[in-house]
């Protein structure tokens, strides 16, 4: 076994177990934890393969932003890990369902193009210059799917927004910090002198 | 397993401690010059007890850690509780791989090496929310959340100010970049990308909870944040992680914005074939240092920011700034502007 076996086997090892255990365990907090682990170690797979974009840009995206604001939610609620439970047994067909396809998939292409390592797709070398070739055909090959990509994500952005927003409470008391900073001190403070029991008055004293 | 293999392995394993121990070594003293930076500002003298000019002050603070017990509070994860220190400390050292500390000096020549550090540097935060959570204390999940929510706000506009710097270098990989900016101290990227040189190192200062960015701390209100209920060696990491990360923010700025270890008098023409215009690992610590020096200023003048200012100041002043100049560095360098490597 080479040391690229030995590394691809650990990692998806791990990746099959985490992922096993993001369905099972109690902890909702677990769960997360172990989903993160499981992008992880599919982006070492894909580091394997070469593709060195995708990969970091999997942990970069999925581990590095999405995850985390995940977990952030999943932390402030308080669970009922009895519910969740409930629905594993009414979800359980469709999942089944869902995996017996994935699996057929995955079986269709290693039937119809063979178990042997497929060719580097054109303009790849070895060498792995991954993200200038993929930026390449994503903006001359590709572009129209990749523009349309990006103006839904883009739609999803405002929809989001336009659906939770739901304007300004009057009520709300804010600040306004650019009022705030050109503030002075003749605006605040009055210095008013004082005859009284001192000689001194107050400016003096101070 | 060849012998090939075995011997690359351990090569590289050596190589990984060249690195590790001087930035140990230098986040021990990094500490040191902290107290004694910030004593000075403040007409104080700083540590002067434990050796010459208490020189010896961070190994007395090191051994006191150690020598500490590891309180586990009542009710916390104990699993997650101990993770948490190794999750913020493994990212913090496992960037410096791929810096470049001079043309030659690299553990791991990637292609990808600026997306990398991203990528590394976005995962410190689960350490921060790991702890936060597993402490079962409602300080240190205050502390965790604010911090969380901060790192995220302004790692999108340390991406955006990252994508400038890839735009006008036209290379990904962290030693493209340095090689980019050659031909002198007016070559380097901090000229004509000056409002990211700005918003990157305001956002690296940001990222690593320092002040006047450390609400994530705030003593008077929260204690100390994500690491309140930590003692002994398990804070001594999460100490060791936020320095490290504190010169690694300071040694990517040298690389992205200063020319990296490229001489400043490259092309003035007395000094050429001299030491100083010689390119060279020196002038690369040189650089980062100043940069350090710069988080230690900043602690010892600003206040700290109100939470919400801090949100604003990322979200409506810093992100618009470097969407505008990802045009303005697109168009700099199609007008010739910006020369990649004269």
């Amino acid at each position: 076994m080479t040391a690229i076996e030995l590394v691809f086997y650990l990692f998806s090892t791990v990746l099959t177990l985490s992922a096993l255990a993001v369905i099972t365990v109690r902890n909702a907090v677990y769960a997360a934890l172990f989903l993160v682990l499981a992008f992880f170690s599919s982006a070492a797979i894909w580091m394997l393969l070469e593709v060195e974009f995708l990969a970091i840009t999997l942990v970069l995206v999925y581990v590095g932003a999405v995850m985390v604001l995940f977990l952030f939610v999943v932390m402030m609620l308080d669970m009922n890990s009895e519910r969740v439970r409930e629905g594993f047994a009414r979800y359980l067909p469709v999942g089944i369902l869902v995996a017996l396809i994935m699996a057929g998939e995955l079986m269709f292409v290693i039937w119809t193009k063979g178990a042997e390592k497929l060719p580097l797709p054109p303009g790849q070398s070895d060498a792995g210059a991954n993200t200038a070739l993929l930026g390449e055909r994503l903006y001359t090959a590709y572009l129209y799917p990749f523009e349309i990509a990006a103006v839904i994500l883009l739609v999803g952005i405002v929809a989001a927004i336009a659906l939770t927003h739901t304007g300004r409470n009057p009520n709300t008391r804010y600040q306004d910090p650019s009022r705030q900073v050109s503030t002075r001190r003749e605006d605040r403070v009055r210095i008013v002198s004082m005859p009284g029991a001192g000689s001194k008055s107050a400016e003096e004293r101070s | 397993m060849d012998m090939q293999t075995l011997q690359t392995l351990l090569w590289t394993l050596a190589k990984i401690f060249i690195i590790i121990i001087p930035i140990t070594l230098t986040v021990a003293y990094y500490t040191y010059a902290e107290r004694k930076v910030i004593g000075y500002m403040q007409s104080r003298i700083g540590p002067n007890r434990v050796g010459p000019w208490g020189l010896l002050q961070p190994f007395a603070d090191v051994f006191k850690l150690l020598f500490k017990e590891i309180i586990l509070p009542a009710n916390a994860n104990k699993f997650l509780f101990y993770l948490a220190p190794v999750l913020t400390l493994g990212p913090a050292l496992a960037a410096w791989a791929v810096v470049p500390f001079s043309d030659w000096l690299i553990l791991a020549d990637i292609n990808a090496s600026l997306l990398y550090v991203l990528a590394l540097t976005s995962m410190g935060v689960y350490g921060i929310i790991v702890a936060g959570w597993a402490s079962n204390s409602k300080y240190a999940f205050l502390g965790a959340l604010r911090s969380a929510a901060q790192i995220i706000s302004y790692e999108i506009a340390m991406g955006f100010a990252l994508v400038c710097v890839l735009i006008a270098a036209g290379d990904i990989s962290l030693k493209g970049i340095v090689e980019a900016q050659q031909g002198g101290v007016f070559d380097w990227f901090w000229l004509p990308l000056l409002p990211m040189f700005m918003v990157y190192f305001i956002s690296g200062v940001a990222e690593t909870n320092r002040a006047p960015f450390d609400v994530a701390e705030g003593e008077s209100e929260i204690v100390a944040g994500f690491h309140v209920e930590y003692a002994g060696a398990a804070f001594a990491v999460f100490f060791l992680a936020e320095y490290a990360n504190m010169i690694l923010i300071s040694a990517l700025t040298a690389l992205l914005f200063a020319g990296g270890w490229l001489s400043p008098f490259e092309n003035v023409p007395v000094l050429g074939g001299t030491l100083l215009a010689t390119h060279g690992i020196g002038w690369f610590l040189a650089k980062t240092v100043f940069f350090m020096f710069f988080f230690l200023w900043f602690r010892a003048t600003f206040p700290r920011y109100r939470y919400d200012q801090i949100m604003r100041l990322g979200w409506k002043v810093l992100i618009p700034i470097t969407i505008v100049w990802v045009v303005v560095a697109a168009v700099l360098v199609l007008t010739g502007a910006i020369v990649r490597g004269s």
